[in-house]
């Protein structure tokens, strides 16, 4: 009986000491060279594996960060500008700096704005309801509020709205990895430029319908009439396919779009102070009756031109 | 004799065929007529009406886009009002042709009389082109265009058309009506599909619930003489008109995964469009009307109604002629109750394959789901012998190959799963989607080679 415990602990020791050897040299012989960077990079990031980047997750991220030799075609959105120094501190190069973005709804077809039309009974999935039919109300474009996004969202930065039946950005949490845009089959969720401050202006509305049958589906559609296009000094807002665009990039935050839109379908967010909107339009009219008035001279300039020359 | 039906799966839900002694009615014309350009399998048709024209009955205001494709024929006199995109009945934007009623106005060499003509051309080109320029699709439900399918590719040959009266929808009996009123049409339909497919024999098979227009069917068979028709019973279990079960029903064959009805030597049409080929080859008359069954469970017996449309008339006008939205309905559903299609947008035009308008009551609502079970009982209702419970696991978890292994790309979307769910899962809904995704995958693999 002892001597049966005795043997099998000496075997099975042996048989320990000796396999480990054996793996001791497999590791080294069959050690696979990696760059050190590479663990480097992956500690550094986020870890949160969300393919915001657009690679299957950070160790996929680090790994063509390595290879590469600089961060041309790597930027972690969810590390932002920070991480983002640290990993080109690593790998000894230089970094552009990245505007922060954000996940905006571009939709704004509240229960009241958006009278429905049907009840959907089917699978809660906005990817089904959207290959089923139109949707529930007359907009063809808008959110469909089944909550797509919030499931894909790996961060628990969208919510639904319960009273406007519309998703919710939560900005503190949303780290713009594009899921939830991605996730989205009528394409309304966009990443934008998060702003100074957070401050942004953006046209809530993707409706591509003519403008009578777009107002008729929602109250706080955008129509494409094409004012904020017109009214617009910097060159941001352009209208295609009936409904409005405004480029972040390009965009001065004057908020004068957003006080001539008659429908309400531009939206500015996180503004300290409520529009004024007589005062913005106000502003807009006067800055117009001193442009005519500044053509009108100049054509009685001209003429006067013409006179002497003549 | 032994009644035929399918080896797997299935379920029996209530037959419910309330309007089936009611005759067909002719609809009167109603101000406008909007004339769908998609509908039929296929690529979308092309108008060749321009805004301003004048239009007759039976003129061609559309041609083919594509192969699968087919004409699309005015179904009234008038004149073009509009070509534009228009909402169909899931709300989405189709193109359409508006045309303003005037008149009643054939076309030319078009032969209205109601007269049967039993003589069959004897040249198959001609009786083809015939099919293909009136516009003949199947109006089983799928509507693809029939005269692709009556032409097998080069090596394979039928060596059986079969009829398909089975109508194992619950509610739907505008198939039963024109059994009944229309029988000798709809035999020589099949007698000009069997000489077009090489003179293989014919069999009609008819659900056990529709015991007259089998006696109907078989004594005008008998009467008419055609050779190599028969009829045959089948039993009352749904999905029995479903191409592949049917198939396996009347040959005992089984179509493969991935295979055509014709790969086992099988051409299967509905008695509809038996009835339309006969129009179209020996009338020459295009595919304008078809009928249509106004039924319903929240609708009393005097307002259930078997309507002869012209293709074209919005839903909302068929409707208010047979008196309006009944109280109680909760859902109005075009096709049948397993297969059709919840009615998004009243407003929208009856197509080619527009079958019944169904107002559905409270009973009929979506339970809230559960979670499954596992109890299997999806897997025995499916006719196609696939896993829906899997299928549907599989699609959440986004694994297309595995989705593919599993045959989801099988799936006709019958609902037997559904149905037979106890925890209501929406399975079809999910496999439906599967399914799309699987069949993207294949396309783009045969796209490559």
């Amino acid at each position: 009986m002892t001597n049966t415990i005795i043997w099998t602990v000496a075997i099975l020791t042996v048989l320990g000491l000796v396999l480990s050897l054996v793996l001791f040299w497999v590791a080294r012989k069959f050690r696979v060279e990696e760059d050190p960077r590479i663990d480097d990079i992956e500690k550094t990031l986020p870890g949160a594996n969300c393919g915001g980047c657009g690679f299957a997750g950070c160790r996929a991220f680090a790994d063509a960060a390595v290879k590469a030799g600089n961060l041309d075609a790597n930027y972690c959105p969810v590390g932002g500008n920070e991480v983002m120094k640290k990993v080109a501190d690593i790998l000894g190069c230089a970094v552009k700096e990245t505007a922060p973005m954000v996940a905006v709804v571009r939709c704004n077809g509240t229960c009241e704005a958006r009278p429905r039309v049907n009840v959907y009974e089917g699978a809660m999935s906005c990817k089904v309801k959207a290959s089923l039919y139109g949707g529930d109300t007359l907009c063809l474009f808008g959110c469909l509020g089944c909550g797509d996004c919030v499931s894909a969202c790996s961060f628990g930065a969208l919510s639904m709205d319960p009273a406007t039946g519309l998703p919710v950005v939560d900005e503190s949490k949303c780290t713009a990895c594009g899921k939830c845009a991605a996730a989205c089959p009528k394409h309304i969720i966009e990443l934008r430029a998060k702003g100074p401050r957070g401050m942004r202006e953006y046209v809530s509305c993707v409706n591509k319908d003519k403008g009578p049958a777009a107002r008729k589906a929602c109250a706080s559609a955008c129509i494409g009439c094409g004012l904020c296009e017109k009214t617009c000094t910097h060159g941001a807002i352009s209208v295609a396919d009936n409904v409005a665009y405004i480029d972040f990039n390009k965009c001065k935050l004057c908020r004068e779009c957003e006080a001539v839109c008659p429908t309400g379908a531009i939206h500015g967010v996180n503004f300290p102070k409520p529009l004024d909107k007589d005062a913005v339009k106000k502003r807009i009219a006067d800055r117009k009756a001193k442009a005519a008035e500044a053509a009108k001279a100049a054509a009685e300039q001209e003429a006067k031109k013409e006179v002497t020359n003549g | 004799m032994a009644k035929l039906t399918f080896s797997i799966g299935g379920i029996h839900p209530a037959d419910s065929k309330l309007a089936r002694d009611c005759r067909i009615e002719t609809l009167p014309l109603p101000p406008k007529m909007y004339v769908s350009m998609f509908q039929h399998l296929g690529a979308m048709a092309k108008p060749v009406v321009a805004v301003g024209d004048t239009v007759k009955a039976g003129q061609i205001i559309a041609e083919p886009g594509g192969f699968i494709s087919a004409y699309v024929h005015s179904p009234v006199s008038g004149k073009v009002t509009a070509i534009g995109p228009r909402k169909d009945l899931a709300g989405f934007n189709q193109m359409h042709v508006e045309i303003e009623v005037q008149g009643d106005e054939w076309a030319e060499g078009i032969d209205l009389s109601s007269d049967l003509v039993t003589e069959i051309p004897e040249d198959k080109q001609f009786i083809l082109d015939r099919i293909k320029m009136n516009g003949v699709v199947g109006l089983g439900g799928a509507t693809f265009p029939t005269h692709v399918k009556l032409n097998p590719p080069p090596g394979k040959t039928a060596e059986c058309l079969i009829l398909n009266g089975a109508e194992c929808e619950p509610f739907l009996t505008s198939d039963y009506r024109i059994l009944l009123e229309r029988t000798d049409e709809i035999v020589v339909g099949a007698a000009i599909m069997q000489k077009v497919l090489g003179g293989c024999p014919c069999v009609i098979g008819i659900e056990e619930n529709k015991p007259e227009a089998i006696t109907a069917v078989g004594s005008s068979v008998s009467r008419l003489g055609y050779p190599g028709i028969r009829v045959e019973t089948l039993k009352k279990r749904y999905p029995q008109g479903g191409e592949k079960q049917l198939i396996d029903a009347v040959m005992h064959r089984q179509v493969r995964s991935g295979g055509l009805p014709i790969d086992v030597g099988a051409v299967v049409q509905n008695v509809a469009t038996s009835l339309a080929v006969y129009e179209a080859v020996q009338k020459n008359k295009p595919l304008v009307t078809n009928t249509l069954t106004v039924t319903g469970d929240v609708i009393d017996p005097a307002r259930q109604h078997n309507y002869l449309f012209r293709i074209g008339m919005p839903l909302s006008y068929i409707a208010e002629y047979a008196g309006g939205v009944p109280e109680g309905t909760v859902k109005i559903v075009s096709g049948g109750p397993m297969m059709g299609k919840a009615i998004a947008n009243l407003d929208a035009a009856t197509v080619k394959g527009s079958s019944s308008i169904l107002y559905l009551g409270q009973s009929t609502t979506r339970h809230a789901a559960t979670p499954c079970i596992s109890c299997g009982r999806c897997a025995d209702a499916c006719p196609m012998g696939l896993e829906p419970f899997l299928l549907k696991r599989l699609y959440a978890a986004g694994d297309v190959a595995a989705l593919e292994q599993n045959a989801a790309q099988d799936c006709i979307e019958c609902g037997c799963c559904q149905y037979s769910c106890p925890a209501y899962v929406p399975l079809l809904d999910n496999i439906r989607m599967a399914k799309a995704q699987v069949m993207g995958v294949i396309r783009a693999r045969n796209a490559k080679k």
